[in-house]
């Protein structure tokens, strides 16, 4: 494992499936009558948001108490930061407050890549700007492969907001590094103009695409990032891109739907197919926890990898992300 | 014991280095941490340091055959396995309420066994499963993170029962300690009882099994390593010098080697 988490392309194919079999056996605790583990005794997880979340902030929280982290829980509401202090001074607060871990969530991309060259310990990446959200990608991949049995080969079909999602980018670097063939469904405009470079295919007919899907993902459309006119009225929209009780009539038999959230009910997912039993909105909610609590322990429960020294294998690291990073974010572009 | 020091730091530093240049430390520098830093041992530490500095990480072959010596074949594993079957139901009224709980890798098998072994003698099936204790160990923060094994306790649960915990090798008596912490968060058991394989002394907490196939006086410095056919296609116990502790290791099998942690 690397030392950060920030784009779904610093994973192996055996990080991946490291961190998906370790969940796989987290996944079990929700059963037991005590659901705490003692791993990370002693050790402090800082969730850093500086947007707006409900699932991935509660998420990363159950996911650290239920391995015995101390949390501490910051948004930018109600802050320094509202007083106009930098990510870089924020950070060196977390710093000397001794964070193991910091989750970070802000609304630029690439700033937990920046983050990562300012403190010592793990940068995990809860979704930056419209980049990444690579733990998204892992309880998406985690979902898939426990409703199917498989992810080499399997068909994945991502409809709508393509160009401001960053569950989308994460999702098409980690399906590929898993062997899964995705395929991309927008209308042009709400296309990065480099998608072609995206290891994916890309169409743009959704009724025509849904047949061959063993996976379908609707991606929110997001109002709060919607600058331009990017389609005429929402209601084309949900015409040609929304997933309604007829279109998912043309899905295979096992395919399933799937949704990072928050849903728009009536405008990219229809409700009745929301709440139907090939849905796995409320699963991924789920298996989300398992997964952060994966990651949690695979990049904080062993031996420190730097030796506490933030400058010879934390500047390594980041070294070895920023290519790709840096070459994602002018995709992004 | 002070020399120990600056030589872990050294190798710890060296496999930092190897670490940042490849993205994954390769394994045999791991090792050389893992050995010099987890071992209690002056001596072996400086065994460890030495072959780390003569040979290359990762030059040791991991398919290697030991070159120790057999203590236990085939026969005398299941002459041993079926005493120890017939001494749990002795001090089990018959096996009535036992539960099995294998510790991965090779206790798992192990518990397979026994209760095979149980349930033709009594007739009546008893339930076995795992137990992985890889959170509950106390030298996670002195190794990379390491993969999970599997969890498995039967659906009649172990409150109030007799839980039996196997296992392969009994040493320092660490993973039994990390066993009762995980159990205690699993249910409430009536007694808690363990059978191992093999004995080897060595004790580093107030452990003892109930359970023995053989005792092995051995020195700190020697590897106890036990293969069974599910999983390394025999079955032997075989005694051997440490340095195949670390071919062992570098084959990447770490958290339930036979090396009995």
């Amino acid at each position: 494992m690397k030392r950060h988490l920030i784009s779904a392309a610093d994973l192996s194919r055996d990080d991946a499936l490291l961190i998906l079999d370790t969940a796989e056996e987290l996944a079990q605790m929700a059963d037991r009558p005590i659901r705490k583990l003692p791993t990370l005794r002693g050790r402090t997880v800082v969730n850093l948001f500086y947007e707006d979340s409900t699932r991935t902030r509660i998420s990363f929280e159950a996911a650290a108490k239920r391995l015995s982290a101390d949390v501490i829980n910051f948004s930018a509401k109600g802050s320094s930061v509202a007083k106009g202090e930098s990510l870089k001074d924020t950070a060196l607060t977390l710093e000397a407050m001794g964070a193991d871990a910091v989750v970070i969530r802000h609304q630029a991309s690439g700033a937990p890549h920046r983050l990562a060259g300012w403190v010592r310990g793990s940068v995990i990446n809860a979704g930056d700007g419209t980049h990444e959200h690579p733990t998204q990608a892992l309880l998406d991949a985690f979902t898939m492969r426990r409703r199917l049995g498989r992810l080499d080969g399997l068909r994945v079909t991502i409809v709508g907001d393509v160009l401001h999602s960053r569950v989308a980018r994460s999702n098409v670097l980690l399906l590929r590094t898993l062997g899964a063939e995705v395929t991309l469904v927008a209308p042009p405009t709400l296309l990065p103009v480099a998608v072609s470079a995206w290891p994916c295919e890309v169409a743009y007919d959704l009724s025509a695409a849904l047949p061959k899907a063993d996976v379908v993902m609707m991606l929110r459309v997001q109002a709060e990032r919607m600058n331009a006119a990017y389609f005429p009225t929402v209601r084309e929209y949900s015409r040609r891109y929304g997933l309604d009780a007829a279109r998912m009539a043309l899905l295979p038999e096992h395919a399933i739907v799937m949704h990072p959230g928050p849903m728009n009910r009536g405008v990219e997912i229809a409700a009745e197919v929301a709440d139907s039993h090939r849905s796995t909105i409320v699963e991924q909610v789920a298996n989300g926890v398992s997964v952060r609590m994966a990651v949690l322990y695979l990049m904080l429960g062993g031996a420190d990898p730097g030796g506490g020294a933030p400058t010879g294998v934390a500047a390594g690291a980041a070294g070895a992300i920023s290519p790709e990073s840096t070459g994602a974010l002018e995709v992004a572009r | 014991m002070h020399a120990r020091d600056p030589l872990a730091a050294d190798l710890a530093a060296g496999a930092a280095t190897v670490g940042a240049t490849a993205g994954r430390a390769p394994t045999g520098a791991a090792t050389a941490v893992e050995a010099s830093t987890v071992e209690a041992s002056t001596v072996h530490a400086a065994t460890a340091g030495a072959a780390a500095a003569t040979a290359p990480p990762g030059h040791v072959s991991p398919g290697q055959r030991p070159d120790g010596k057999t203590v236990l074949g085939p026969d005398e594993i299941s002459r041993a396995l079926t005493r120890v079957a017939h001494e749990i139901l002795e001090r089990t009224n018959g096996g009535t309420d036992v539960v099995l709980l294998g510790i991965p890798t090779r206790g798992v098998p192990l518990a397979q066994r026994l209760a095979a072994r149980l349930t033709q003698v009594e007739g009546h099936l008893v339930p076995v499963g795992s137990l992985d204790i890889t959170m509950y160990r106390d030298d996670l923060r002195l190794r990379p993170a390491r993969a999970l094994g599997h969890t498995a306790v039967p659906a009649s649960g172990v409150d109030g029962k007799t839980v039996v915990l196997v296992d392969d090798v009994l040493y320092s008596g660490r993973t039994v300690r990390a066993a009762l912490d995980s159990l205690s968060d699993i249910g409430r058991p009536r007694a808690v009882q363990l059978a191992v394989l093999v004995d080897r002394g060595h004790r580093e907490l107030p452990i003892r099994a109930d359970y023995v196939g053989k005792n092995l006086p051995t020195s700190q410095r020697e590897i106890v390593r036990v293969l069974l056919t599910e999983t390394d296609g025999q079955d032997a116990v075989v005694l051997g010098p440490g340095r195949d502790a670390d071919a062992q290791d570098a084959a990447g099998s770490g958290a339930g080697l036979g090396a009995g942690r």
